[in-house]
């Protein structure tokens, strides 16, 4: 079944924020429907009673005492930031004037 | 070569603890090495002389002073950059990243910091660790000393051609579907992947968080067994770390060493026996490598692990769903590149832009699959149904090890490759990984360890063991080395 689209890809692409070139959509669209092919073969096996592992090693909510305790100062927190402003990250505006 | 870096970590340790050499004579001399051979095999992106100078001269001043440390003290080591070290540059090899100086150090670089170990720089990988090759680093591919004219395995390509081309006794890499364990089987080291949760994922950029596992990359088995024990153990800070001591490797290592096997019972995956699609040299070395541990005193016994031929297609629907969802934080507002803000652009174009920008090719590819196999209408057929071979492959390796001890394998179905022979065809260059996946999917511990040449170039045979049974794989691994003499990872080409 299965076959990608070019479109397809182009509207995944825009679902994961993702410019793509004209090129890379071709090529993409071409390579994927090569991978989802070959991946379709675990329909074959997997069935209704089979529960599924999200993960190796089962989940549980971890807590710590709510002690304070010594995290990044904010020089250092900051030292990455491309531009800061009274110690604090300075960001682009997002959004326009009248909103 | 000079004779310092001829000798493995362990030789090193104990000759820098006995006084018979300082941390700083073993790091100059590593980094003198680095200087020769870096320019042909390019397995560095950052290189921390003097960071590593600084470490070994207070690594030599405080033994001078009677002060105690582990066995790999003073020990000289290169880190994978995808695991992020402070106030050293970590860019996961992508523009993404390029330029960022983490404030913080992964738990395992704390642990190899306070052993004492100089961290020479940080090592070349496939973008994101998503690769088979190196050849999808941003920032130009590593060679492999074998054969400069090929890869040296991937994702860890550049931890394992440091190590072989002896730039640095000791290498940490990271294993999400083989990583560690396939560039250590195509460069004729020695590639191990822990029990996930048995060593802390706190500071490496995540890619396939259920998946990914540090771990070490060496020439020795004795050496990957020491470092093992220096990051391996519970970490707070990781909520999937496993609250449990770390395995006795070493000791199994030294066990091993002494060529006994006899009560071992090792099992053939049957359905990786055929060798079907493998290069006829690889299986051939992958049977030399079984005769020899037969030899030794293992049992062997035929099992059989119908689901492990699903684990590849399984693992290229969950990598890139959670791959999908990990990268989305590179979203040009919070950290990283930020391209097309001219102050015209929606905060959208902006984010498109700077992630067509930030990613290369394989990376957007996993992104997009990623994206499709979490959709709605797909995620049943595609990531509800990989998960459930998750479950069948447990199920087999359950069965497995109710009969035996170990499950060995080939490590790689074929041997290091030219560069662009398999780019154009990505599934292609999945079936790299098509051994390696199911300890990932299941989270029990495997190694590659040299079992042989095919055509001149090495391959590896795998010990997979139970979830935190680790000493088991270094047992067996072990012994497999001490079959070899001389060791394959001392037959490497002299690169300089």
């Amino acid at each position: 079944m299965t076959a990608i689209s070019r479109d397809e890809v182009a509207h995944l692409a825009h679902l994961a924020r993702l410019d793509v070139t004209e090129d890379e959509l071709d090529r993409f669209a071409q390579q994927l429907d090569v991978i989802l092919q070959s991946v379709q073969r675990i329909n074959e096996v997997a069935a209704e009673d089979i529960p599924p592992t999200s993960h190796a090693v089962p989940l549980t909510n971890v807590y710590r005492d709510d002690e304070p305790r010594p995290s990044l100062s904010r020089a250092d927190a900051l030292a990455g930031a491309p531009d800061t402003d009274q110690d604090r990250f300075r960001v682009p505006r997002i959004l326009g004037e009248e909103e | 070569m000079s004779d310092i870096t001829k000798k493995t970590a362990a030789e090193l340790g104990e000759a820098i603890a006995a006084g018979d050499l300082t941390s700083e004579q073993v790091t100059s001399a590593f980094l003198a090495r680095i200087e020769a051979v870096e320019p042909k095999i390019h397995a560095f992106l950052h290189i921390d002389a003097d960071g590593a100078l600084a470490t070994a001269r207070a690594v030599d001043a405080r033994i001078a002073a009677g002060g105690k440390f582990g066995p790999l003290a003073g020990v000289p080591i290169a880190v994978k950059d995808i695991v992020v070290t402070k106030g050293l540059p970590t860019t996961a090899a992508s523009k993404m990243l390029e330029g960022w100086i983490p404030p913080y150090d992964a738990t395992i670089v704390e642990r190899i910091k306070a052993a004492g170990l100089p961290i020479l720089g940080k090592t070349n990988l496939d973008e994101f660790a998503m690769g088979s090759s190196t050849e999808y680093s941003a920032f130009g591919t590593t060679h492999n000393p074998w054969d400069l004219n090929r890869i040296p395995g991937g994702s860890g390509g550049g931890s394992a051609a440091a190590v072989a081309a002896r730039m640095a006794p000791l290498a940490i890499g990271t294993d999400t579907g083989g990583s560690i364990r396939q560039p250590g089987a195509v460069t004729g080291t020695i590639g191990a992947k822990p029990t996930y949760g048995g060593n802390s994922r706190y500071g490496l950029i995540a890619f396939s968080s259920s998946l990914d596992t540090p771990g070490p990359v060496t020439r020795t088995m004795l050496d990957a067994a020491l470092l093992h024990e220096v990051i391996g153990g519970h970490d707070p800070l990781d909520s999937t770390s496993i609250p449990q001591p770390v395995p006795p490797v070493v000791e199994a290592a030294r066990t091993g060493l002494t060529g006994d096997l006899s009560g071992v019972r090792l099992g053939i995956v049957k359905e990786f026996a055929s060798g079907e699609g493998a290069e006829p040299g690889v299986i051939a070395a992958y049977q030399a490598g079984v005769d020899a541990l037969v030899k030794l005193g293992a049992e062997v016994e035929e099992v059989s692990c119908p689901h492990f031929t699903y684990a590849l297609p399984a693992y290229y629907l969950i990598s890139p769903s959670e791959c999908s969802s990990n990268l989305a934080r590179y979203d040009s507002v919070r950290y990283g590149l930020r391209v097309g803000d001219n102050g015209e652009r929606s905060l959208e174009e902006v984010m498109a832009a700077t992630r067509e920008a930030g990613f290369g090719p394989e990376v957007k590819r996993r992104i997009i699959l990623g994206t499709y196999a979490l959709s709605a209408g797909y995620v049943d057929q595609f990531y509800g149904q990989a998960q459930k071979v998750r479950t069948l492959i447990t199920r087999d390796f359950d069965a497995a090890f109710a009969k035996v001890d170990a499950l060995v394998s080939p490590t790689t179905p074929f041997t290091a490759f030219e560069f662009g022979a398999r780019t154009a065809d990505p599934y292609q260059m999945y079936l790299a990984d098509l051994y390696t996946i199911p300890s990932n999917l299941s989270g029990g511990p495997a190694i590659s360890v040299p079992s042989g040449l095919s055509d001149g170039l090495p391959a590896g045979l795998q010990i997979m063991a139970p979830t935190m049974r680790d000493d088991i794989a270094y047992r067996v691994g072990a012994a497999l080395e001490s079959t070899q003499e001389p060791r394959l990872s001392d037959q490497i080409p002299d690169v300089a």
